[in-house]
């Protein structure tokens, strides 16, 4: 690991001073993902930024009647809050599919969000990668390329997003909140991971110096129907080769709204609002649900090693579909497949 | 506010029920704490990269990965390994568990997963073998003795279920 400053700070502006002062900087939170990174010289911040002090850590109700997830809550600590157990599980049952107990104990929301790929030329520092080093090319195109992208890739890079949070937030239209250098500002959530094009080192919209402080859910009960759904290399902690999260609201036996979102297929958790607007007003029905994932997966591109994903991704879609019409969501622990 | 240039700091632990005063660098894992400073080498150095869970420790009662949380960030922190499980003595329920059910073979695995499996029983989550097995997924044992470890932490958690 190279060696760093340690600053530790008390109060959020402390930690925007420090992090504009310093060259590279770097917030440290549960350290799961960045200390990882260092270890391997992936990540090389000049200043580690220490905000565990900060008062990020609460999850509590909004005056609108949303839920505000503290930056600093661990993982572990969201998914078993009563206030996310009773109206968001989507969120719940997509934080326990990712990582392990462990890890989940120690990592934040505010990391999580913040994570980056597990493409294995980003981690390999002897190959070349245009997130880790741009310029230097890209070592996945034309290599092993079975946890790579189908969606949304460039030429200049095919990693996806590794966040199984992320995909459930992403179908409950959260908002991230953060603070910076030039005041507060809220990012709807569909906005703030980006697709790579031709600036893969970039993950997300924050500008430099910005800090998460909090991730917003929408006011609303969103427990009837919903359903998380984890496809990987091994039954547990692994990385999703697709996930799906599916929110709907069903309204006398017919859709009166859904939310689809992938994981483990793009650079950002996929949404495609066209395709979610086919299940408006329709009867819950397998034949539609399959439009539905071809819709949501229009455009797809395979790497060759990757190409199972595209049908891969369609089958899960519809059957997520179903778990959730049905209210049946699927378990975490149970891992057969309704 | 605390700066740090290549200077260590002060932390303070509270290992196994005993004050620790220690000055670290602030790259040192409390991994490499326990084990290189305070030559507490229970908890093992797998992967180093939170991916097998040989060194999971209790830090204020909670299993994390000790490979990797900078120690300097645990200031004032009660940590718990697998040297401090033990009572008066007697084993603890989970270590007994463990010998009786053969639940290992090399043993590297055990502490992390041990530690791992006390957590586990205080969280409450896990009832089935199913969900003894996705709870403790986040331990790998390279020899495979996973069948052993689910019967062993099974027993422990079914006798609690008796006497509580």
């Amino acid at each position: 690991m190279k060696r760093f400053e340690f600053s530790r700070v008390d109060s959020a502006a402390d930690a925007l001073r420090m992090a504009t002062a310093t060259g590279s900087s770097r917030f440290l939170a549960g350290g799961t993902n960045l200390v990882d990174l260092m270890k391997d010289d992936i990540e090389r911040p000049a200043m580690v930024i220490d905000i565990n002090r900060l008062p990020l850590g609460a999850i509590e109700e909004t005056a609108d009647g949303g839920l505000r997830l503290g930056a600093l809550a661990t993982n572990a600590d969201t998914a078993r809050h009563p206030l996310v157990t009773s109206r968001y599980p989507l969120l719940a049952a997509a934080i326990l599919n990712g990582a392990s107990p462990q890890l989940r104990n120690a990592a934040t929301n505010g990391g999580n969000i913040n994570q980056r790929t597990r493409c294995y030329y980003f981690y390999d520092t002897a190959a070349p990668c245009n997130k880790r080093e741009p310029g230097s090319g890209c070592g996945a195109i034309g290599g092993l390329t079975r946890i790579h992208a189908i969606l949304g890739a460039s030429e200049q890079c095919i990693a996806t997003h590794p966040s199984d949070m992320c995909v459930a937030l992403a179908a409950l239209d959260a908002q991230v909140r953060v603070s910076g250098p030039e005041g507060d500002r809220t990012i709807a959530f569909s906005d703030y991971h980006r697709l790579p094009g031709d600036q893969p080192h970039r993950d997300n919209t924050l500008a430099r110096g910005e800090l998460v402080t909090a991730i917003d859910l929408p006011p609303g009960d969103f427990s009837a129907h919903y359903s998380y759904l984890k496809l990987r290399d091994r039954l547990s902690y692994a990385f999703a080769l697709v996930s799906v999260a599916a929110q709907l609201r069903l309204e006398g036996g017919l859709i009166a709204d859904a939310r689809i979102a992938l994981g483990g297929v793009a650079h950002k958790p996929w949404r495609v609002p066209e395709a979610e607007a086919l299940l408006n007003g329709a009867a819950p029905s397998d034949a539609l649900f399959r439009q539905v994932a071809e819709r949501v997966t229009a455009g797809a591109v395979g790497q060759g090693a990757n190409d199972f994903k595209i049908e891969l991704a369609r089958r899960a879609i519809a059957r997520t579909l179903r778990q959730a019409a049905a209210g049946k969501p699927q378990s975490h622990t149970d891992k057969r497949i309704a | 506010m605390t700066t740090s240039t290549p200077f260590t700091l002060p932390v303070t632990l509270h290992v196994n029920g005993f004050p620790r005063e220690v000055q670290v660098e602030p790259w040192v894992t409390l991994l490499d704490l326990l084990r290189e400073q305070l030559r507490l080498t229970g908890a093992k150095k797998g992967c180093d990269h939170g991916q097998c869970g040989a060194c999971t420790v209790l830090v204020d009662g909670k299993r994390i990965n000790s490979c990797l949380k900078l120690a300097v960030t645990l200031d004032g922190a009660q940590v718990t390994t697998i040297e401090g499980l033990g009572k008066d003595g007697a084993l603890d329920p989970l270590q007994q568990a463990f010998i009786e059910r053969d639940a290992f073979q090399c043993g590297y695995c055990t502490p992390g997963q041990i530690c791992s499996a006390k957590a586990l029983l205080a969280e409450g989550n896990a009832k089935t073998r199913e969900e003894v097995r996705e709870w403790m997924s986040g331990n790998l044992c390279r020899c495979g003795a996973y069948t052993n470890i689910t019967d062993a932490v099974m027993d422990v958690l079914q006798s609690q279920g008796e006497t509580r």
